[in-house]
């Protein structure tokens, strides 16, 4: 899951998918503003197939968050 | 999936709303007329468009249904594949003296003028964002601007419509969308046309060009935010109001 979540970041913010680690903070670490965050899930939900309520974004910060999130919503890997 | 662009005008069977989806549809963009009570006449509009050369649907829903917006708007996304531009014009008035204004007149004026402009840019900012690019055009009022006695309901939810603009126009503007909004003056619709004689002389004196406006003068100018030229705008009231508001 890391992999893809990887490639989605990094394309969506334009860097490499090397800097993006699971411990990675979206605004601290990978300089993605608010609206980075919104179009990033929406790519998400996407390639795996959930919905992420608006809501629920205010559980999000780095991308362990994500994984964690997108394990409670069933996706496998 | 079109390949034109997608426009949604809502409260557009009639009035305002009704010339600017005709000016839309006539510059080659798919137009949603939408309603809420009056179907026949939303058709009439659909029929005209396409009479014309042009491409429309009429959908319902009330606007001020934070619900049924969120329907309406990702039913039409996923049957025309996208959107492109959004001009809220459904408005209602309620009128009277702040004396003897009811509360629920007062709610009522708010939640289609205020309150439905953020409900269908709320659900339609996503596919906005998708998209990278997007118009969206709320129609305030030169009430909003100067005031008017009698009418606190439907001008406070005209300003509102412009904090509500030039606030969205902030946060969209990174993405490269535009927020405007346009101020009509006194226009021939029927929310004119139910005033008394002597109401519209009074209010014609207060108009520098000596007349009251036409639908198709505020569509032209809704239809230039929303093309390509006016790109490089957003956050802006314009007002067309025959110099009603000149100074303000």
């Amino acid at each position: 899951m890391l992999e893809k979540l990887q490639e989605i970041i990094a394309e969506q913010l334009g860097i490499e998918a090397a800097e993006v680690k699971a411990e990675s903070n979206f605004k601290d670490d990978l300089n993605a503003d608010s609206l980075d965050l919104f179009e990033m899930i929406m790519a998400m939900e996407e390639e795996f197939g959930v919905e992420i309520p608006s809501d629920d974004l205010d559980q999000i910060a780095t991308v362990q968050d994500v994984m964690d999130y997108l394990k409670n919503k069933g996706v496998e890997e | 999936m079109l390949d034109k662009k997608v426009a949604l005008v809502t409260g557009a069977s009639r009035g305002i709303g009704a010339s600017v989806a005709k000016k839309l549809a006539n510059n080659g963009n798919f137009v949603i007329v939408n309603y809420n009570g009056s179907k026949e006449r939303a058709e009439r509009v659909v029929d005209e468009i396409k009479a014309a050369g042009g491409g429309a649907a009429a959908v319902q829903c009330d606007v001020s249904d934070f619900e049924a917006c969120g329907a309406f708007i990702t039913e039409l996304i996923k049957t025309y594949g996208r959107l492109d531009i959004l001009v809220n014009n459904a408005g209602i008035t309620k009128d009277g003296l702040l004396m003897k204004m009811s509360e629920s007149d007062f709610d009522a004026v708010i939640n289609t003028n205020l309150k439905g402009a953020f409900n269908t840019i709320r659900h339609a900012s996503r596919q906005f964002l998708k998209q990278r690019s997007g118009r969206i055009i709320n129609i305030s009022s030169v009430s909003g601007l100067l005031g008017n006695a009698g009418q606190a309901n439907y001008a406070a939810s005209k300003a509102g419509v412009i904090g509500l603009t030039r606030s969205v126009a902030r946060e969209l503007a990174s993405r490269q969308i535009t927020v405007n909004a346009v101020a009509p003056g006194f226009v021939g619709t029927e929310m004119i046309e139910a005033m008394t004689d002597s109401a519209k002389e009074s209010m014609t004196g207060m108009i520098p060009f000596g007349r009251i406006g036409e639908p198709e003068e505020i569509a032209e100018t809704v239809a230039f935010l929303a093309s390509d030229g006016a790109r490089y705008i957003t956050g802006q009231v314009i007002a067309v109001d025959g110099g009603m508001s000149i100074g303000c």
